[in-house]
């Protein structure tokens, strides 16, 4: 895990600092730069020195908070800190939605497998993965939101100013996020479903006389959640880590990923650097969840892997 | 209940399944039955339908396709008719099974323990607690050591016998009328063979409970069986006792079965016979007796299909082989001289 993050890093440093294309100096400074801004940034950053005590300066500027936008001053880990809880309440929320219907859908689907209800469920899915967050993001606010007036015009208001206006403003970012991963997730788990049911240990399970409840709980759904885990570290990393850029834009929601995309529009590279190595670093950290989940859903894992962190 | 009462009665039992290729008849017209305490023996090779007749008595062969005719009564109570909830309470209490791959039948997640426990919990209305420590009892009567720490092992902490003994206290936890053994020791190393089987033999003995027994072994028949029904292309071809079977087979069939095992109270020829040929398509079958295309004494009359009946004399030896007597013994004769 630390060497990964070592490997991140250092990626990060050299395709930002390093890669060709200019002097990073100027890369840095923003739009309008003057000559000795300039030079302050690559006094600052030590540009012209050798390519490790680079390295070093870049991230000791990331890890100990020094780092500031030369775009609009303001300190970049800051910033990040301010965006992070919309960010996570944005990650979570949807993504408890997103579990629970594509475990709920993926299950339905399992069981009536071929019927017509299947069959209206894998149209519902391939829809819900092919609809762009951006777009569908964009007519729930504009219909919902603007026209209609049941939701607010996008926005965030803190759970501290009270919880039902916080939760008014998240419902349709909440939504708009989900649908593409319930689809996603509702097809796979669908065909873990099938696969499992066809175990032998599933037949013993009908065997010893189970109610057919509680054979695909406890038996089927619980071994069919497995891989899915993978696939939630993944994606609920990539979210928190900044990943939910266009649900974020599309509703105003100013969290880690509006800020990136702000950065970017700006070409605004400090605040590039520091949030594409927080979104790799959550990926990271929740890979390692994925890992410890995993040991506790399969006794045969646990075993295998011990001291691979 | 008398000691001798029929537990088990299968009585033309009939299931096919539908596929896309078309219907396929993997039991036809299967009948027998099965006394309290005996041991009853299926044979047949791969697709002969011993596993299917079993899985559609447990019910495990319900579904959209499958076609299933028949009536089978558990100690008085109908199965084949019986509704899912119905034919539930009785699966696990009262009519239980082993499989034949121990390494695959048990929920990899869940202890050993907690797995037997859960199936007393299905049908018992007592503390999981109490479950538990029967369960551990189980596993002891079944010959696990030190059961009681074994429980909250995960089944891949256990050795393939170990696991197929786990699946044996799990089928017998509930005291059943019938245990069902679906090839129990087809997957376990020789010296685990007979140690699983002595071991069904004894709870077989001690607990009273009726065995069908599925196999293509006739080694483990030999050892554990009382009588013996002997399945080819979804139908019996012959039934009997252990004895009519080995000593007096009446159908071809049956002499090649007999003819591919290793014997060492004879001497060794260079190659074990084989039956030439491949077992039936059960999507078509062929017509009238379905070992004719394979059967070295096949003649004209066998294009009709042979009834399933006493031809020897013996009420209890039943065959479907249109062979007269004479030939029967003179062909099994050079057997018999060996």
């Amino acid at each position: 895990m630390v060497f990964v993050l070592l490997a991140v890093s250092i990626l990060v440093f050299f395709i930002f600092n390093v890669l060709p294309g200019g002097d990073p100096a100027v890369r840095m400074a923003g739009k309008q730069p003057t000559e000795t801004g300039i030079e302050a940034i690559r006094q600052e950053w030590g540009f012209d020195e050798p390519i490790w005590v680079q390295y070093a300066t870049t991230m000791e500027k990331v890890f100990t908070g020094d780092l500031k936008s030369y775009f609009t001053q303001l300190d970049v880990v800051n910033e990040i800190w301010k965006g992070l809880p919309r960010t996570l309440w944005l990650a979570f929320g949807a993504m408890v939605i997103w579990m629970i219907f594509s475990i709920a859908l993926g299950l339905f689907s399992a069981v009536r497998a071929g019927r017509t209800s299947d069959k209206f469920l894998t149209v519902l899915s391939l829809i819900g993965i092919s609809m762009p967050v951006f777009w569908i993001g964009a007519l729930m606010n504009h219909y919902l939101g603007f026209k209609l007036g049941i939701f607010p015009n996008g926005g965030y208001v803190p759970i501290s100013e009270g919880f039902f206006d916080w939760l008014h403003h998240m419902i349709l970012p909440w939504t708009a996020l989900s649908i593409l991963f319930i689809g996603v997730y509702s097809r796979i788990l669908r065909a873990n479903i099938l696969e499992t049911m066809n175990e032998d240990f599933v037949r013993t399970a009908r065997a010893k006389g189970l109610s057919e409840r509680r054979v695909m709980l406890r038996h089927v759904l619980r071994n069919s959640l497995i891989p899915i885990v993978t696939l939630w570290g993944l994606d609920f990393g990539a979210v928190v880590g900044g990943g939910a850029i266009l649900t974020e834009t599309v509703f105003g929601l100013q969290g880690v990923g509006q800020y990136a995309a702000d950065a970017i529009g700006q070409l605004d590279q400090p605040p590039l650097i520091a949030v594409t190595m927080f979104g790799a670093f959550m990926i990271v950290f929740f890979n390692a969840i994925v890992d410890i989940l995993y040991a506790r859903l399969d006794p045969r894992i646990r075993l295998e892997s011990s001291g691979s962190m | 209940m008398s000691a001798t009462g029929k537990v088990l009665n299968v009585e033309g039992l009939r299931v096919s399944f539908q596929t896309e290729a078309g219907l396929v008849k993997a039991v036809d017209d299967v009948s027998f039955s099965l006394d309290r305490g005996e041991v009853l023996a299926i044979v047949g090779e791969s697709g002969s339908g011993k596993s299917v007749t079993a899985m559609t008595l447990m019910g495990l062969t319900r579904g959209v396709n499958a076609r299933i005719e028949g009536a089978a009564q558990l100690d008085g109570k109908e199965l084949i008719s019986a509704s899912d909830e119905e034919l539930r309470v009785i699966r696990g209490a009262e009519l239980a099974m082993i499989f034949q791959d121990p390494m695959s039948s048990l929920n990899p997640v869940y202890k050993v323990g907690d797995q037997i426990a859960e199936m007393i919990l299905a049908h018992r209305d007592i503390a999981k607690q109490e479950a538990g420590a029967q369960a551990v009892e189980l596993m002891e009567s079944v010959g696990i050591p030190g059961a009681a720490e074994r429980a909250d092992n995960y089944p891949h902490e256990f050795s393939g016998g170990m696991r197929q003994r786990v699946m044996i206290a799990m089928a017998l936890s509930l005291e059943p009328q019938v245990l069902i053994a679906d090839e129990p020791t087809t997957a376990l190393d020789v010296t685990i063979q007979a140690q699983i089987l002595r071991l069904i033999a004894d709870l077989n003995n001690k607990h009273d409970v009726a065995t069908i027994l599925i196999t293509h072994d006739l080694g483990v028949v030999a050892e554990i069986a009382d009588r013996v029904v002997v399945m080819y292309g979804g139908r019996i071809v012959e039934s009997g006792t252990l004895e009519q079977i080995f000593y007096e087979p009446q159908h071809p069939y049956t002499w090649g079965l007999l003819g591919s095992v290793t014997r060492m109270d004879r001497p060794r020829t260079d190659r074990l016979t084989q039956i030439k040929g491949q077992p039936p398509s059960l999507l078509a079958p062929p017509e009238g007796c379905h070992f004719r295309p394979r059967c070295p004494y096949a003649f004209d009359k066998c294009t009709q299909k042979p009834s399933l009946e006493a031809r020897g004399g013996d009420p209890s030896h039943l065959d479907r082989c249109w062979l007269p007597a004479e030939r029967k013994a003179a062909a099994r004769a050079p057997e018999a001289a060996a």
